[in-house]
């Protein structure tokens, strides 16, 4: 052992490996398994291709592709529609996941007494993660089929004359779906918001006259603010990346970005799929950033 | 002047909870215009009473009276109270200014005015430049200010305080003490404050209320409550006091009229002790006793007393005192 090293030995000892050094294995799974997989997706999606090769190359082409014939303002293009379809799934998701899991979430916080019921009630949230997305996906099929429960219900009291047939492999089946998975990623962060939220102020409003509306909106929303934006955060980018419920509970017959960059994939189109990834990469970059401005604003008023 | 509409009273109150009965059956009158402490142990009931008054917390039984009101069952709001709360509850997600025009907001004032009424409370209590922090960016002292002018914006005609001290240091809490005092004196309503520092309530208080389990021990004026406590308990917790059993009944003395001597006086009642410790506290000498009988036996001898003829831990003394000091325990 060199003379010189035994002080610096000394000094780990009294004061623990300096930090560059212990932040190092996780650095080093983040860059193995986050950094370098997307400035591959990158670098791959200026690559050229045929139909049975990739060429590395430095080419816009995949770009001008995907947006081929969007320059057209009466006839929306395919990428277009696509996004399009997507961001209303996403929008429709995050509005019902945030009004369900706001309203759950406020109910745990403030109306359930005891630390005791609130976590059987929190375990009751966590307990259908046990079994796997599709399963939970599938087992809406017998309930909303065309000879499922509620269409034979609904035929059997005489409602309805014929079965419904966009209760499935419909739109609505399908944010039903993302509603039914997702919620559970806004009461998380939203209550966990709440706990924090000193009992204190929401008497102080009610001592300046505030009405339970008031100090819904003007208390606890505001102070939720972190709880809601993480939520929103983990619903939008789970809904616009999706592609297995979307082919699930659509019947395979909706589009989504995520499935068209499944199927490319599928097609072995890599660079076309990665130009479509890093595209949705930037366009979820972009709702997010545009949230959390958008909740900054809301205080202002 | 004090605005009669101040005086607050308190008629048999009582406050359960389940089979616990925090306060118990309570009378109280509080005169316009005062200071009044709520003092107490933790648990003796004085912050249930506070928030009983301020419309926090359903009374279960008896009345509560602010002027000629019958406040029990009124809302927070609607009372004519406003509160300060133990660690101040300002919103954090407000600023100064925001936090002391609240109320304003909720009763739908235009923006422009409950803003300049705001800013002109806010001037009041020194705080003018500060109204577009945040409260996390404000002192202990700064935020208890703006506490204030948020729950003067109310214009309560009396201000319930619940250990609005508690949260500050030492030497900010004397501070804050006398800025207390001083605005009660300008504003002229009552101001109930609730504390377990009896330091604190002797400081402030017109009137200072001692409860213990549920119940009022002694409602005086510091100097009474100091000189004349009603009971073995008001007199401890008070502090200053030796408890001493005298002919069948108790009887209380103050710790500063404890004569030391190493002669038995004639005439006085006396006891034998033994000095237990002895610690300096600058302007007088803190003598702790030993007596088979008598616990928390102290004497508080002036420092030129004491070192003209200091005494050891260890020794013998007579402990006296004049019969006129002795005051009766109920």
């Amino acid at each position: 052992m060199k003379p010189a090293s035994r002080p610096m030995l000394a000094r780990w000892r009294l004061h623990g490996l300096p930090a560059g050094l212990q932040a190092s294995p996780y650095a080093l799974v983040f860059l193995l398994f986050f950094v370098l997989p997307l400035v591959l997706i990158v670098a791959v999606s200026f690559w050229d291709s045929t139909e049975y090769e990739m060429i590395p190359a430095f080419t816009g082409k995949n770009y001008a592709e995907i947006f081929a014939g969007c320059s057209n303002a009466q006839d929306m293009c395919v990428t277009f529609r696509t996004y399009l379809s997507t961001f209303r799934f996403s929008a429709l998701a995050w509005l019902s996941t945030l009004l369900i899991g706001f309203t759950v979430a406020y109910f745990m916080a403030f109306h359930v007494r005891t630390a005791r019921m609130q976590t059987v009630l929190f375990v009751l949230c966590i307990i259908p993660f046990w079994t796997s997305n599709v399963i939970r996906m599938i087992s809406w099929v017998p309930l909303l089929g065309r000879n499922g429960l509620i269409n034979d219900f609904l035929l059997g009291l005489g409602i309805t004359d014929q079965p419904l047939d966009w209760l499935l492999f419909s739109p609505f089946s399908v944010v039903l779906a993302f509603v039914h998975l997702f919620t559970v990623f806004m009461i998380v962060p939203i209550f966990n918001a709440m706990m924090r939220i000193d009992r204190s102020l929401i008497e102080a409003a009610r001592d300046a006259g505030a009405s339970g509306w008031q100090i819904l909106w003007h208390v606890i929303v505001p102070l939720s603010r972190t709880g809601i934006i993480i939520g929103s955060i983990f619903v939008i980018t789970l809904v616009m990346g999706d592609f297995v419920t979307i082919g699930v509970m659509g019947g395979q017959q909706i589009a989504s970005v995520g499935k068209i960059i499944q199927v490319q994939t599928s097609y072995l189109q890599f660079p076309l799929a990665a130009a479509n990834a890093v595209i949705l990469l930037l366009v979820v970059l972009m709702i997010i950033w545009g949230l959390t401005r958008l909740v900054d604003i809301r205080k202002e008023l | 002047m004090p605005n009669s509409q101040s005086a607050l009273e308190l008629v048999r109150v009582s406050k359960r909870y389940g089979a616990v009965t925090a306060v118990d059956a309570i009378d109280l009158k509080i005169p316009a215009g005062s200071y009044c402490c709520l003092l107490g142990p933790s648990g003796c009931g004085k912050t249930s009473t506070l928030r009983m008054i301020a419309g926090h917390e359903v009374v279960s039984e008896g009345d509560v009276l602010l002027g000629n009101r019958n406040i029990t069952y009124l809302p927070a709001a609607e009372r004519g109270t406003a509160m300060m709360f133990q660690s101040y509850a300002l919103f954090p997600h407000l600023t100064v200014l925001d936090n002391v025009a609240f109320s304003l907001r909720m009763k739908g004032v235009a923006k422009a005015e409950r803003q300049q009424r705001a800013q002109a409370l806010l001037e009041r209590v020194a705080m003018g430049p500060y109204a577009q922090r945040r409260p996390a960016e404000l002192s202990g002292g700064q935020q208890q200010r703006v506490a204030l002018a948020r729950a003067l914006i109310t214009e309560p005609r009396a201000l319930l305080l619940d250990e609005p001290l508690s949260a500050l240091d030492p030497f900010l809490r004397v501070r804050m003490r006398a800025e207390l005092k001083r605005w009660q004196a300008e504003l002229g309503f009552t101001f109930v404050h609730v504390t377990h520092s009896q330091e604190e309530a002797m400081a402030l208080a017109d009137q200072v209320v001692v409860m213990n389990g549920g119940r009022i021990e002694q409602v005086a004026s510091p100097h009474e409550v100091f000189n004349r406590p009603a009971s073995e308990f008001v007199a401890r917790f008070m502090g200053g006091h030796n408890v001493l059993a005298q002919d069948g009944g108790k009887v209380s003395v103050r710790a500063d009229l404890i004569r030391l001597a190493r002669q038995r006086p004639e005439g006085v009642p006396a006891v034998e002790a033994r000095i237990a410790a002895v610690e300096y506290q600058g302007s007088y000498v803190l003598v702790e006793l030993a007596h088979d009988e008598i616990a928390d036996f102290t004497a508080i001898v002036p420092e030129a007393d004491f070192f003209a003829a200091p005494w050891q831990a260890g020794e013998a003394a007579q402990v006296f005192w004049q019969a006129t000091d002795a005051h009766r325990l109920g």
